[in-house]
């Protein structure tokens, strides 16, 4: 990627600014609940581009399959029976990255450049840099990385960065056979997710929102919603994501003080050695020590 | 150096070993670790055989390391109870510091600082095992809150002890004549007579 490789806002693990003198335009991808249909088509897209196939699993009685996301499942569909307005409503949601402006898992990585945010807001993970100790999962609000079995590593959704990079849209996008998943600038999404909001109040969805969460600073796959303020109804989306208090402390500035009180305890001990000298047995002790014994042996 | 006989012994073989297996679990941890505290320590994970060795290596030290201290703390708790003495040296330990001892209150085999480093470790190293484990993915999965604690408790905390262990090897460099009791488990009369006079006295009977 060497010319993407102009455009990196963050690297993790790096305390210097990234190569970034270019600057693509943000983008972003909607996701219209409302239009989707469960098909699925979007899910062997993903699977057929990145060229990652999970295991065939079994029914158990539900249209979620694969049941999660794993290292070669990056987007899965997740389906939810609930009751709203005194009717049934199946509500499908397509999980995958959030593509987070502030990215948990980006902050939490230990591994220079293993994670990186590009300019255009996708969040990549470099399977290369990985070393498998799943920070990432633990920073991660929405609980989307996953680390594979096969070789530790890390994975995740990558927006198709690559070809993003050469002005393509994702896979899914491309197959999706409704349109409900579009690609553009995150400007325009937010426009057309606009219209598509005031279409469905108008269709008595009075609570019909964008849910672009702000506490992760947006997100760079946002959801058209028929019911925003309840996204918990949509198989347990966070209606507030944020980076954990106890990650920002994890990972805050304690991190740097303490390795500033490291280094003084260290150099402290040093100078305190050089400013009071060493404790020495002193001169009287050891010469008591000896009187004692010439005493004994003048008694033998 | 020559050894007098009449050297008092101070730590046995087993014990000795005992300890130098900890320290080095120790120092191992402490590298490999930080090396995930802060990018500025990521270079250390070249000790390791690179990154990914580092984080292999880590928690397998730390169970040894965790196995072997519960072996030391056997073997010393007894003589780390803290008694009204050890609470008045602490009291005193800026005179101890500036280098002026002589007026210190006499010490048995260990004295105040030692016992609560003593004890300050134990409760460290239990927080550092639970919470290690709690963020050891490549085998574990426990709740992401518990992890998340884990996390913050272990960074936490290996701070606050490498900072402690930084002071146990220093006070051992400084005090002359400290460092051959993990050595060779033997110190000088006047040694133990300057620095443990109680316990010089019990092991002497002067
Ligand atoms: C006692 C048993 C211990 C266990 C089971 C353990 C386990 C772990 C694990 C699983 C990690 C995550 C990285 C990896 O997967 O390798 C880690 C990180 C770390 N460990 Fe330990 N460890 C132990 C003891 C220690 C000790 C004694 C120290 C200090 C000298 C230490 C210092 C660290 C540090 C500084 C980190 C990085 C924390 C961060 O990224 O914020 N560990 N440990
Ligand atoms: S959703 Fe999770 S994995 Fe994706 S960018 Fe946000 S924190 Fe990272």
């Amino acid at each position: 990627m060497p010319l993407q490789s102009l455009d990196i806002l963050r690297r993790s693990a790096t305390t210097t600014p990234s190569t970034q003198v270019r600057a693509p335009v943000e983008v972003a991808k909607l996701i219209d609940v409302t239009t989707c249909i469960g098909c699925k088509a979007c899910q062997v897209a993903c699977s057929e581009w990145n060229d990652i196939r999970e295991e065939v699993g079994e029914c158990v009685g539900v249209y979620d399959n694969p049941r999660d996301l794993s290292a070669n499942a990056w987007t899965v569909m997740r389906f939810n029976e609930t009751e709203e307005n005194g009717k049934l409503e199946w509500l499908i949601r397509k999980d995958g990255c959030m593509h987070c402006a502030d990215p948990g898992c980006l902050k939490s990585c230990p591994s220079p450049g293993a994670i990186i945010q590009y300019k255009n807001g996708i969040v990549d993970f470099n399977e290369e840099n990985c070393i498998g100790c799943g920070y990432c999962v633990t920073g991660c609000p929405f609980n989307v990385p996953r680390i594979s079995k096969q070789d530790n590593k890390a994975y995740k959704c990558s927006l198709c960065s690559d070809r993003v990079a050469v002005g393509q849209e994702p896979a899914c996008v491309k197959t999706c056979p409704t349109g409900a998943i579009q690609f553009g600038s995150k400007e325009d999404m937010k426009e057309v997710a606009a219209g598509r909001v005031a279409e469905l109040k108008t269709r008595g969805y009075d609570q019909a929102g964008l849910y672009d969460p702000q506490g992760v600073g947006g997100t760079h796959v946002m959801y058209v919603l028929h019911h925003a303020d309840k996204p918990g109804l949509y198989s347990g989306l966070p209606a507030n994501p944020t980076i954990s208090p106890l990650v920002s402390l994890w990972k805050g500035v304690a991190k740097p003080l303490a390795t500033l009180v490291l280094a003084g305890v260290a150099l402290g001990s040093l100078f305190h050695y050089v400013t009071t000298g060493p404790n020495e047995v002193a001169k009287e002790i050891e010469d008591e020590i000896e009187a004692e014994d010439r005493e004994k042996e003048d008694a033998q | 150096m020559i050894r007098d006989p009449k050297d008092l012994k101070r730590y046995t073989a087993s014990e000795r070993a005992n300890h130098w297996v900890v320290g080095m679990c120790f120092i191992l941890l402490a590298l490999s670790g930080l090396a995930f505290f802060h990018p500025a320590f990521f270079p250390l994970t070249q000790f390791f055989g690179g990154p990914v060795w580092a984080r292999i290596l880590h928690p397998f030290i730390g169970i040894l390391m965790a196995v072997s201290f519960v072996s030391i703390f056997l073997r010393f708790r007894k003589l780390n109870l803290m008694t009204a003495t050890d609470v008045e040296w602490l009291k005193r330990s800026r005179e101890m510091v500036t280098g002026d001892d002589h007026n210190m209150p006499e010490q048995g085999k260990y004295n105040g600082g030692q016992k609560m480093l003593f004890w300050v470790l134990a409760i460290g190293m239990l927080l550092m095992t639970v919470s290690g484990i709690l963020i050891w993915r490549a085998y574990f999965h426990f709740d992401i809150t518990l992890v998340r604690l884990g996390a913050v408790v272990h960074a936490g905390m290996a701070a606050v002890m490498i900072a402690l262990i930084f002071v146990h090897v220093y006070a051992a460099i400084w005090v002359k004549g400290t460092i051959r009791a993990m050595w060779y488990g033997t110190v000088t009369r006047a040694w133990a007579k300057q620095h443990h006079r109680a316990w010089y006295r019990q092991v002497t009977g002067k």
